[in-house]
């Protein structure tokens, strides 16, 4: 008999991350839409971009967590995947502009008439669909991703090592995406965006279509992750993070194991990415910074490695605290907070948020077990 | 690879390993009869886990064979998952279990079955399985223990979990790294039937320090020192021998 793996998957608190994202998918384009502009609870149109925008942020950090809380890989260049999903998208919506740009060109984009290009480069051919730019939001991440850790996990490369070398890689790949002869728009990047699929992207009811629609690809994303994690596959890479070795000696191939979560996880951060650039208007070569991508690691840090559903909130938090720090006076001190933050986590809550409050919670449920009479323990199972 | 004529399940002939200009083994040569239960000895740095190693595939030999299964595999060819999945089954020296699964856990992943990402993400639970789990569970003594944390284990428990995580990858060949460092003396009489008990139906190669045990095992005792086998016998002929009592005692 196979029970449906969404049954296994779904616990309570799984559950209950989801049905608070659902709230917030609904109510938020309600309260921004028909509630008017000089009530209380009115969200403005600002706050709908911005939530929307945290939502990426959400899944490029549950995709961290897949591989860094689960299988041990710690990527400080997962940013290299979310750009790369970005710039794909960025693709589509370049090819969208058509003759609306300044030099009103109906198939170069305006970066590539003011270098005297006469015609597209052949990478850039077929982003005009927006079918095709959605099958390369998969494919541009999830196939260096693939290589990458073709490589990187056949020989063996871990822990610390590891780390450096995905920081070199979306270094490398940042020092790229600045040349204008790439033709990815250099310094600038792409921008000026009109509209995708027919809606034009600054609309307000694209916007809260841009949201809801993140929400749905993040607790897909959730739902894909949950089922991984708690099937024998997700055992596995808990085994592997915690003894490599023993896990080789079992018979385990880890190499392929890694492989398969660590594309899965580019390919993840990828739609993410792709899901950001029309919300904030503009994909350039500073989303590769290597900067970015540890960020993105102390967003799952501070909410809990290991718990997926404390990398979503984790990235909430870490982000809402930035918005808060970079406007008005504070702004100076946002690299202070920040560091301050992630020693604090370290050092006072090395689980992060919901790592913290499961183990208080399920140290509870323990205690209760053994108040109990000594027959009772198995009978839970 | 050109096919070995041997009775042997482990045939080691000529093995060498160095380590930058020092020798781990020297000319290593043995073979371990199938069924057959053998207790390696021999002081600090004889070679014993340098031997191991080679055995599973973690260090490569710079020269000698290396055969399993009357001569049929060449383990020097092989890595670590091909050759547990050939049937060769390692307890470390460190007790090594995966901390924050359940035992029962731990003993499931080790269970004999279809090791590639496809068949991991689609597994289910079987009834058989679980069957072979309380099994395992009744030999290794752990059934009262099963849904704790292995992490939370006492040290001898943790030596029995990795046995029998072994013994559920249903393993021709068991090697038995120090299996009772650090244990109680009623803790390793128990490890002493227990291999016994293993050894009804597997072969087993028992590296140890202790001599208590060595005896309690009444199997035959290859002694190493500096990387080559210096005596062989019973462990009443080896313990005598006056090479070996010099190796042990120092000159």
């Amino acid at each position: 008999m196979r029970a449906f793996p969404l049954t296994r998957s779904l616990d309570k608190g799984s559950s209950i991350f989801l049905a608070l994202l659902a709230t917030f998918a609904i109510a938020v384009p309600l309260l921004n839409m028909l509630v008017p502009a000089t009530s209380p609870i009115h969200v403005s149109t600002y706050l709908v971009a911005l939530f929307g925008k945290y939502i990426c942020y959400a899944m490029l950090a549950l995709s961290i967590d897949l591989i860094w809380g689960y299988a041990g890989i710690l990527s400080l260049g997962h940013g290299a995947f979310f750009a790369l999903g970005g710039y794909a998208m960025g693709m589509y919506l370049m090819r969208q502009i058509g003759t609306r740009g300044v030099y009103a060109n109906p198939v170069l984009p305006d970066f590539m008439v003011s270098l005297n290009w006469q015609e597209l480069p052949f990478y850039w051919y077929g982003f005009n669909h927006f079918a095709y730019a959605a099958l390369m939001i998969f494919l541009a991440p999830g196939l260096l991703a693939f290589v990458f850790g073709w490589f990187a996990f056949r020989s063996r490369v871990t822990g610390v090592y590891l780390s450096i070398i995905t920081q070199a890689m979306t270094y490398a790949l940042m020092l790229g995406f600045f040349r204008n002869n790439f033709g990815f728009g250099g310094n600038n990047g792409l921008t000026d965006f009109k509209d995708i699929l027919g809606f034009n992207v600054q609309a307000e009811g694209t916007r809260n279509g841009f949201l809801v629609i993140s929400c749905i690809a993040l607790a897909v994303s959730f739902l894909i992750c949950r089922t991984i994690v708690t099937s024998k596959f997700g055992k596995v890479l808990i085994a592997i993070r915690d003894a490599e070795a023993r896990t080789r000696f079992l018979g385990y191939r880890v190499e392929a194991y890694k492989l398969f979560v660590f594309t899965l996880s580019a390919c993840m951060a990828g739609v993410a990415g792709a899901l950001y650039v029309p919300q904030v208007g503009i994909i350039n070569p500073s989303e590769f910074a290597p900067a970015n991508s540890i960020e993105a690691v102390i967003w799952v840090a501070v909410g809990g490695r290991g718990t997926l559903s404390g990398a979503v909130l984790g990235a909430f938090v870490v982000n809402y605290a930035k918005t808060f720090f970079t406007t008005g006076w504070l702004a100076p001190y946002w690299l202070f907070v920040l560091g301050g933050l992630f020693i604090a986590v370290t050092l006072l809550l090395p689980r992060g948020i919901v790592g913290t409050f499961q183990h208080w919670h399920k140290r509870r449920a323990d205690e209760k077990l053994f108040a109990l009479p000594a027959s009772a323990p198995h009978a839970a199972e | 690879m050109e096919p070995k004529t041997t009775s042997a399940l482990l045939y080691l002939d000529g093995v060498t390993v160095s380590f930058d200009g020092f020798k781990a083994l020297n000319e290593l040569s043995f073979v371990i009869e199938p069924r057959e239960m053998r207790a390696i000895i021999g002081p600090n740095g004889a070679g014993k886990t340098t031997m191991m190693d080679v055995i599973t595939g973690k260090t490569r030999p710079d020269s000698g064979d290396v055969y399993f299964e009357q001569g049929s595999y060449d383990l020097s060819k092989l890595d670590e998952t091909e050759i547990a999945e050939l049937g060769i089954g390692r307890k470390f020296q460190k007790p090594t279990v995966f901390d924050m699964h359940s035992v029962e856990d731990n003993l499931m992943l080790a269970l004999k079955n279809d090791r590639r990402v496809r068949a991991t993400l689609m597994w289910e639970n079987t009834p058989a399985q679980q069957d072979r789990v309380d099994g395992l569970l009744d030999t290794i003594r752990l059934e009262s223990v099963r849904s704790r944390v292995a992490g939370s284990l006492s040290h001898g428990q943790k030596q029995w979990l990795e046995i029998g995580m072994l013994l559920a990858q249903e393993p021709k060949l068991l090697l038995v790294d120090e299996p009772v460092a650090g244990m109680t003396d009623a803790e390793t009489l128990q490890t002493a039937e227990l291999l016994k008990q293993i050894n009804r139906d597997k072969t087993v190669v028992v590296v140890e320090h202790d001599m208590a045990f060595v005896r309690e095992l009444g199997v035959k005792v290859t002694c190493l020192h500096e990387g080559s086998v210096l005596a062989e016998g019973s462990i009443d002929q080896v313990s005598t021998n006056d090479r070996v009592v010099e190796v042990y005692l120092g000159r």
